[in-house]
């Protein structure tokens, strides 16, 4: 939408309405020099995919699990969870600033562990936020209203579409080290372990905890040691983003991993949690937002300058969806089941990716699909070229980003042969 | 070494750390009248009825989910919710130029429509151009606005200590005064802290002298329908103001009509001259709100638009609402009734003229502390009290507190 001046305005709306133009004419409207946003790339690939009239369509876009019918899926421990809390019949007063202690504690021993000795010696400070972008918005804003020392924070390249404006608007500047490797269609160590070596002391370094977005490249354990070692030697401050716990590998031990063995090298970290993905919570916006300092001291004083953050934002978090998970994490029955069914959801989306392979060899495919495979979590980077992505949408109605990224939680063992025929279309 | 080790202590923020230093206190006779939540006569939190009554209904509709909302929010939420502040016969509504944006509470509305200001107001970069703010007026609009990149927050005269009223020539004089285009934070009805606001007539001139300097209208509606018990009438104002033609925004907060503190309820109701720039607008917001939270909570607003949407259970949340600002109407008289038969000092009309929850009472800080101090009665350093802490049982011992703070301490 181009700019509109002032008097183009007003002449142009006789011209093009001649109805309005028997309206007076006040003052010129505030807004004449707004521009119309970007439209959002993803949610143009939905809008398409709603419009598209073929039944075989698949929208690979979505970021959200589906269930093998390919409908959204809650969680029988979130419905027990919420039965529960209605029988208490609470009342709705404000929660503090920092959140829902129960909640708070759950969520930091979800990440740390039970044994953690961060928070034994309470040397950690957790606030509840609105969902995983709320973390990072008030993990960005503490960083640049306390960081002094560096302004960069490192993205891996690529990473999830959101990061780069919150860090930036929060006034960071952003940079990259190289992540993922297309020719391999995988984890670019070398040219991580090289970037990362060469970043100035106390820069931040943005770290995806397990199950990387949009790639599903994750580090393998060594590698993360690696890592470790040369972030240490930088002095680099740890930022994780945890959106996956879970959800990746189907085990909260597993998928933590890295973020405990950084801590337990001494690294003291940000992180942010979301409960959106793996309890189901999405739209009830539940996340965490941690940082381990270097004593209890500390943290109490960090945590009083978050709150201070926090409150011109939005006051105090909604307290819905930190209820359940809380209600979740803190009851034994209510516990068990969900990891039942977080493993549950990992576990369908692993077996679609090897049914995709099993399915591209049988329809004949000679490329190496071992990445479907070798990667992660809820995202696939296929490696499949813009032409061949636009061929997809256009022949076949199976919607993705342009960067060849699909969501697989979007498919199911009943469209899987279909999605693997129409990739081997394209490639061979 | 610690990277945070510079990191500074921060203040409690007052209203909280009062509650807090309430609940650990254990004189019995305790009042807290300092946190502005609605209790009913025994002194506790009231879920309305109706509340509990549409949390069943989504409980048992199993065809729900917990997808994500759109960005700007839930579409019937944020159309019911501009309805009831512009009232259901809308010009504006009709003319296609009223939109929405479902925000984290009243604070998340004004905080949405702060930093699109700043980005796009008036030119793009607003840091310079001054907000104002009414002196005195709810403590956490200022960091709102600074936060959101706003140098220049400046006071407009509102309160008259001497009279305990609206200081309206003070008011109109720094309205006069402003620079053109400067921001103008308004309360709705019910003005928090002091309970004061401006007749209809005087809104009035208000708008006037708004219009003549192209002064922005930004609406705070925190208490519609909980002031007067009448949702028209307390929204007045605002209706007043987009028939005369402004573009405006409105914050509003379902916490207190609602009682739907914890589940952060809100809308920013945008009026824009029409559709065209409406869009505009809302596709900035959108930005502004993917960096901040994604997209807002589900449960609270699909309670609110249920209600608002359905008939029988709209009636039913204007009765509970009348319910509250009825209580906090005969406590307001009872109080000024009491002092008076003790024979205060001072005048206690402001009691009753003042509406809503708060009142300024006009202790001076001295007399705040002998009522928390001394009497265990939990207030302001300003002089605020709720009146919904007031309750049969405590009313007498507040009101011979506050005689003995006014007489024997100055």
């Amino acid at each position: 939408m181009a700019l509109l001046k002032t008097t183009k305005f007003i002449s142009s709306v006789g011209s093009l309405t001649p109805s309005l133009a028997a309206i007076p004419i006040r003052a010129n409207s505030w807004w004449t020099g707004v521009q119309m946003g970007p439209p959002d790339p993803i949610l143009g690939v939905t809008e398409a995919f709603k419009r598209d009239s073929n039944s075989k369509k698949m929208n690979l876009g979505v970021g959200a699990y589906r269930d093998d019918s390919g409908k959204p899926y809650v969680l029988n421990c979130v419905r027990k969870a919420e039965a529960l809390i209605a029988s208490k019949m609470l009342d709705k007063e404000y929660l503090p600033i920092g959140g829902l202690g129960d909640f708070n504690k759950a969520c930091a021993e979800l990440a740390l562990g039970p044994d953690s000795e961060v928070l034994q010696s309470k040397r950690s400070i957790t606030v509840q936020t609105i969902s995983g972008t709320g973390s990072l918005r008030v993990g960005a804003n503490f960083l640049s209203r306390f960081h002094s020392v560096a302004k960069d924070v490192y993205l891996p390249k690529p990473s999830w579409g959101n990061h780069t404006p919150i860090f930036r608007d929060a006034g960071m500047q952003l940079k990259a080290y190289r992540y993922y490797d297309p020719a391999t269609c995988g984890f670019d160590f070398t040219g991580a372990l090289d970037d990362i070596s060469q970043i100035p002391e106390n820069s931040v370094i943005m770290l995806h905890a397990c199950a990387h977005n949009p790639t599903g490249v994750d580090p393998r354990p060594e590698q993360w040691k690696e890592l470790s070692a040369v972030i240490k030697k930088r002095k680099l401050l740890v930022f994780f983003d945890m959106a996956y716990q879970g959800f990746a590998s189907g085990d909260i031990d597993r998928d933590a991993w890295a973020v405990r063995y950084f801590i337990e090298q001494g690294h003291n970290v940000l992180l942010s949690q979301s409960f959106a993905k793996n309890m189901g919570l999405y739209g009830e916006r539940v996340g965490g937002f941690t940082v381990v300092c270097a004593d209890a001291e500390e943290a109490k004083r960090v945590e009083s300058q978050l709150k201070i953050l926090i409150r011109p934002i939005y006051s105090n978090p909604p307290m819905n969806g930190a209820r359940i998970a809380s209600t979740i994490l803190t009851t034994p029955e209510l516990r068990s089941t969900w990891l039942e069914e977080v493993k549950g959801m990992a576990d369908r989306i692993i077996k679609m990716r090897e049914m995709l392979v099993t399915n591209l060899k049988k329809e004949g495919s000679t490329h190496n699909w071992q990445h479907v495979t070798d990667q992660i979590g809820m995202f696939c980077f296929t490696g499949l070229k813009p032409e061949q992505v636009e061929r997809l949408t256009k022949e076949f109605s199976v919607y993705m980003t342009k960067d060849g990224r699909i969501s697989v939680a979007g498919v199911t063992s009943g469209n899987v042969g279909y999605l693997a025929h129409a990739i081997h279309q394209v490639t061979k | 070494m610690s990277i945070f080790g510079e990191v500074p202590l921060a203040a409690p923020v007052a209203v909280f750390k009062l509650s807090a230093d309430f609940r650990e206190d254990q004189c019995p006779s305790k009042v807290n009248l300092g946190v502005g939540a609605y209790r009913t006569d025994e002194c506790q939190p009231w879920v309305l009825p109706v509340v509990r009554k549409v949390e069943k209904m989504i409980a048992d509709d199993h065809s729900l989910n917990h997808e994500y909302l759109p960005i700007l929010g839930l579409p019937e939420f944020r159309s019911s919710a501009s309805k009831i502040a512009l009232g259901e016969d809308s010009p504006a509504i009709k003319d296609n130029r009223v939109g929405a944006v479902q925000c984290l509470g009243g604070t998340g509305a004004l905080k949405i429509g702060a930093e699109f200001l700043r980005r796009w107001y008036n030119g793009t970069d607003n840091t310079k151009t001054p907000i104002y703010v009414s002196a005195p007026t709810w403590e956490n609009h200022n960091a709102v606005f600074s936060n959101a990149g706003f140098e220049d927050i400046r006071p407009y005269k509102y309160w008259d200590a001497g009279k305990r009223g609206l200081d309206l020539t003070g008011f109109l004089g720094d309205l006069e005064n402003a620079p053109d285009h400067s921001i103008i934070v308004l309360h709705a009805c019910a003005h928090n802290p002091t309970g004061t606001d401006p007749t209809q007539d005087q809104w009035k001139q208000i708008a006037d002298v708004m219009k003549q300097k192209n002064l922005f209208a930004f609406f705070d509606s925190a208490y519609q329908g909980f002031a007067s018990g009448n949702l028209d009438k307390d929204a007045w104002s605002i209706r007043y103001f987009v028939s005369q033609g402004f573009e405006l925004f409105c914050a509003q907060s379902f916490s207190k009509n609602f009682g739907l503190y914890n589940e952060r309820v809100g809308n920013l109701t945008v009026v824009a001259k029409d559709q065209d720039n409406l869009n505009r607008v809302l596709s900035q917001m959108e930005k502004i709100v993917r960096i901040t939270w994604s997209n807002p909570p589900s449960q609270g607003a699909r309670l609110v638009a249920i209600t608002l949407n359905t008939p029988e259970l709209f009636a039913e949340w204007k009765d509970n609402v009348k319910t509250m600002a009825d209580r906090v109407l005969l406590m307001r008289a009872q109080l000024k009734e009491k002092l008076k038969a003790l024979g205060t000092p001072g005048t206690w009309e402001h009691i009753t003229e003042q509406i809503g929850m708060f009142s300024f009472t006009g202790l001076n800080p001295k007399q705040v502390e002998f009522m928390i101090k001394e009497k265990h009665i939990y207030l302001m350093a300003s002089g605020r009290i709720n009146m919904c802490g007031l309750t049969s049982k405590n009313i007498d011992y507040v009101a011979e507190s506050i005689h003995e703070a006014v007489t024997t301490v100055q």
